[in-house]
């Protein structure tokens, strides 16, 4: 039962240290990517793994409850909305006409 | 950008707000969950986190997300403009008859005990009869919310 302990913490600590690597590239990427096309590639992909990643590590550190049961619940939503929204958002900027950003100058 | 697909949601003569297959699939797949879970919410509010409140948001979310991914006609036979302000009535309608039919049976306003429930000790009635109360606030802000949305569309 103690062994089972500490397994079950060291796999909630990896869990969510993943999940917080995932949401860190994530932030990176939309504060610096140059396009907003660019932006939600960072933002719809990262940042769903990172939340599904991080509601992990919640439901291994809880156990079989309720509690985990719901937050299986969240991850399910995530997995299903986040991508979707990403989809929408892009797919209308398309549509109305938003150009795709290109490099101005040659590389020297 | 000509639709070429043939879609469940290409009706003749109601044609959807946005021709993307995969947030059609996501919204209608999506939102009767979300009314499941506004009602779990709005019955389960004694025991945890949740009420009426909440639970009519969520209600209004379910049918809001309807109305925005497959347009204001389609999402009419769900929930339809001209019941939002009779159903927002009847929820305050509910919530101040409760307390009205407290005090006309001999209590103070809003006092569950004094119910004319035969079949209830008065201590079961203050912990049920608080129901009647969530169900009129579920229904008001939902029907809110929802004529709310119709309101900015109109404008």
């Amino acid at each position: 039962m103690e062994n089972f302990t500490i397994i079950q913490d060291i796999a909630a600590i990896a869990l969510m240290l993943g999940g917080v690597f995932f949401m860190l590239v994530g932030s990176i990427g939309i504060n610096r990517l140059p396009d907003f096309y660019c932006r939600a590639h960072a933002a719809g992909k990262v940042d769903t793994l990172g939340i599904m990643m991080f509601v992990g590590g919640m439901v291994v550190h809880e156990g079989f409850t309720l509690t985990s049961a719901k937050l299986i619940l969240i991850i399910a939503f995530v997995a299903v909305t986040s991508p979707v929204a990403t989809h929408a958002l892009a797919r209308r900027a398309l549509l109305s006409g938003l150009k795709i950003w290109e490099r101005q100058e040659p590389l020297k | 950008m000509t639709p070429t697909r043939v879609d469940a949601c290409h009706i003749e003569g109601m044609k959807s707000q946005t021709d993307s297959p995969i947030i059609h699939v996501c919204a209608r797949g999506l939102a009767p969950v979300i009314l499941i879970i506004g009602l779990y919410v709005f019955f389960h509010g004694h025991y945890s986190p949740g009420g009426g409140f909440q639970g009519g948001v969520l209600l209004a979310a379910s049918f809001l997300l309807l109305r925005m991914t497959l347009g204001t006609q389609i999402s009419q036979l769900v929930m339809p403009s001209r019941l939002t302000i009779t159903l927002s009535a009847i929820g305050a309608l509910i919530f101040a008859g409760t307390g009205l039919v407290a005090i006309f049976a001999g209590g103070n306003f809003l006092d569950y005990g004094f119910l004319p429930v035969p079949w209830f000790d008065p201590a079961y009635l203050r912990n049920y009869a608080i129901l009647f109360i969530e169900l009129g606030v579920t229904l008001t802000v939902m029907a809110t919310l929802v004529s709310i949305y119709d309101d900015l569309l109109e404008a």
